[in-house]
């Protein structure tokens, strides 16, 4: 008893060496700092884009603050969600491919090659968008228009490929590696036994994957969508470059009259914004930060309800 | 390995040489320079800045200046834009400024107190705003600001439309939809073009004077070059940019009374000569009020015209000589030949740049 009592004393004491207290520390300070870094941007955000809510109407250059953020807002949400629908598919596609049907080597090699997606800049996505693809689209987006000009989506005029459906397809792109390489991990856990019963069980490898390794990635799956959700929405060159804005809100995807994002429209408008309308612009920024937030929370919530019921 | 080794051994003994070698040979060019500057007793740093317009021009302009000076001299140019210009010259902030447009009359009561008197305005930078198009085939089009108006508000919708075609006999234009592009941020070249379109065909373009393009119609794009390559990249466009930046993209005729003129320098600095200066100025401030409606022969009608501000006397003499050196070099014929080499401006006429001149060489200390 007593030996037992003094080897338990001998463990908590050796636990305590100045190793563990500063590495503790460290782990702990690292933790505080993000959210003091948080919560000062969070605070900046708010008394600098305060002013904005009782600016007058002459200065705002509409009749209230919220009459100018709307439609960047709605732009910005559009452009994501556009392109997540895009996006989703194609990434999970492409990693279940890496993860259960290609070969060892194809996988490997295809897996870096989206990987180094992830590593091209912005800006450079911009160009390729805006001298590559959008003349590239529009003879497809004028089809479009032909065929299925009775849908409000497709109204046109197509006359230039610098929509935001184009920017869609960009953030798309950016997206794409983010979700993949999450998602891929994800399928790679799923346990091998789980699959090797569904195959016993007489299982096709398509009915398989949907027993097993959906069910088990899930969540995985979804915080996957989201991390790549919150790069559309934050992102800011490419579609500052690629999207001809002009303020509309419309569900008409491939006309010039296209509503900006948020944080394109900071970036175009930055420069040459003095007094107010710099306070407006740090309040839309805000209103992002915001938007943000309440993704990831509502992502979390989804992604836990999964795991509990998994 | 043995290579490898010795590739590493070497290189930095290279870099280091020819880091040797480099300051050495600059240290010396500074001394020559600092020689020739003795000579043309200037010395010192001027900071302006204003319009961006003029950016490009004052690039050339400070080059050449400094150049001729010695390295004893230094200009700076801040283009911060022409508001942000105006108001900096008017608190000081800023030795001159250039500006887009000239300044209103209660700046130009606000610049007469900080300077102590009437202050200088002269124009330095005229350029011609092309309206630029894309269309295959077709490598000149007359319009007149009636049918422009309607292309950039969409009144007009085709290229065959039968308003265009009339102006254009024995053109084959494309039966293909006008897209049409403007300025998405705020910029001078918008306010001098909506200038022109509101004058001249009023009916047709009902929304005035305007720096941020004022109708949801056409395509939004960054920048002049921005625009630029908006309609290369997308045939059966149309924009308007400086004309300097049009390259290889067909330039329109604009309408002039009965004749069609295109957006050369030469035509763009005739519209200062006969356009009206501003009534119940001092005689230091040549501001003009560009005559969008005239019927003059050869005159290019679309224009941007940019000027320098500076104040007659300033506080100390190095200032004031360092000002007055530095704006004759921009209006003499030698600065003016040097921003249309550079930045593809039309230089100012003989009569104009002398009367600059003059003006300018009264600057002088307290």
């Amino acid at each position: 008893m007593s030996t037992t009592q003094s080897s338990a004393e001998q463990s908590t004491r050796s636990a305590r060496r100045p190793g563990d207290t500063i590495f503790a520390g460290l782990a702990t300070g690292a933790a505080f700092t993000i959210l003091v870094a948080l919560a000062g941007v969070a605070i900046f955000l708010t008394l600098e884009g305060w002013p904005a809510i009782t600016a007058s109407p002459e200065e705002i250059g509409e009749s209230n603050i919220i009459v100018y953020v709307w439609p960047l807002l709605f732009g910005t949400l559009l452009a994501a969600a556009l392109a997540m629908l895009m996006a989703a598919p194609l990434a999970i596609g492409v990693a279940l491919v890496i993860s259960h049907y290609a070969p060892r080597r194809v996988a490997g090699i295809v897996g870096g090659l989206i990987d180094l997606l992830a590593a091209v800049p912005s800006v450079v996505y911009g160009l390729w968008g805006i001298q590559f693809l959008a003349p590239k689209v529009l003879p497809f987006y004028q089809t479009l228009q032909e065929r299925l000009g009775f849908l409000p989506f497709f109204e046109g005029p197509a006359t230039s490929g610098r929509t935001i459906l184009t920017a869609a397809i960009v953030l798309a792109v950016m997206a794409l590696p983010i979700i993949t390489s999450i998602s891929r991990e994800v399928f790679l856990q799923t346990p091998t036994l789980h699959q090797e019963a569904a195959l016993a069980l007489g299982a096709t490898r398509w009915e398989m994957i949907r027993m097993t390794v959906f069910p088990y990635g899930r969540s995985g799956v979804i915080s996957a969508v989201l991390l790549g959700l919150g790069r559309a929405l934050g992102e800011t060159m490419a579609i500052a470059m690629v999207l001809s804005a002009t303020g509309v809100v419309t569900f008409n995807l491939i006309s010039t009259q296209n509503p900006s994002t948020i944080a394109a429209n900071i970036a175009l408008k930055f420069p040459e914004a003095s007094g107010i309308s710099v306070n407006v612009l740090i309040f839309s920024g805000l209103v992002l930060f915001v938007v943000t937030f309440l993704v990831n929370f509502l992502g979390r919530w989804i992604a836990g309800r999964g795991q509990v019921k998994g | 390995m043995k290579r490898t080794s010795f590739r590493r051994g070497v290189a930095p003994a290279v870099a280091a040489i020819a880091a040797i070698s480099l300051t050495a040979a600059c240290g010396a060019a500074n001394e020559d320079n600092g020689d020739t500057g003795g000579d043309s007793g200037l010395s010192g740093t001027l900071n302006g800045g204003g319009a961006s317009s003029q950016e490009a021009a004052q690039t050339a302009w400070r080059a050449g200046f400094q150049s001729a000076n010695g390295s004893g001299v230094t200009v700076n140019y801040d283009p911060v834009g022409s508001g942000g210009g105006r108001e900096s010259f008017i608190s000081g902030g800023f030795a001159f400024a250039g500006s887009d447009s000239y300044l209103a009359d209660q700046e130009l009561t606000d610049a007469a107190a900080n300077c102590g008197a009437d202050p200088i305005e002269v124009p330095a930078y005229v350029s011609p705003i092309a309206v630029v198009f894309n269309i295959d085939g077709v490598d000149e089009l007359n319009l007149s600001a009636d049918v422009i108006s309607q292309i950039f508000n969409g009144k007009i919708a085709k290229w065959n439309d039968q308003a265009i075609a009339d102006l254009n006999e024995g053109v084959k234009l494309p039966d293909a939809d006008i897209n049409a592009v403007h300025r998405a941020d705020d910029s001078g070249t918008t306010e001098n073009f909506t200038h022109y379109l509101s004058v001249v065909a009023p009916d047709a373009w009902p929304h005035g004077e305007v720096e941020t393009w004022p109708i949801k119609h056409g395509e939004g794009a960054t920048g002049t070059s921005g625009v630029i390559s908006a309609v290369t990249d997308n045939p059966n466009s149309i924009g308007y940019a400086d004309a300097s930046q049009a390259g290889d993209l067909g330039t329109v005729k604009v309408q002039v009374g009965t004749e069609f003129v295109a957006p050369s320098p030469e035509a763009a600095a005739k519209i200062l000569e006969v356009s009206p200066r501003v009534e119940g100025r001092p005689a230091v401030d040549m501001a003009v009020d560009l005559d969008h409606k005239t019927q003059e022969a050869g005159v290019y009608p679309i224009v941007l015209t940019s000027y320098l501000l500076a104040c007659q006397t300033y506080e100390d003499a190095a200032t004031a000589d360092l000002v007055k050196g530095y704006l004759t070099y921009v209006v003499s014929s030698e600065g003016q030949k040097t921003a249309a080499e550079n930045a593809g401006s039309a230089p100012l006429s003989a009569t104009l740049s002398d009367e600059a001149t003059k003006i300018i060489s009264a600057i002088s200390a307290k």
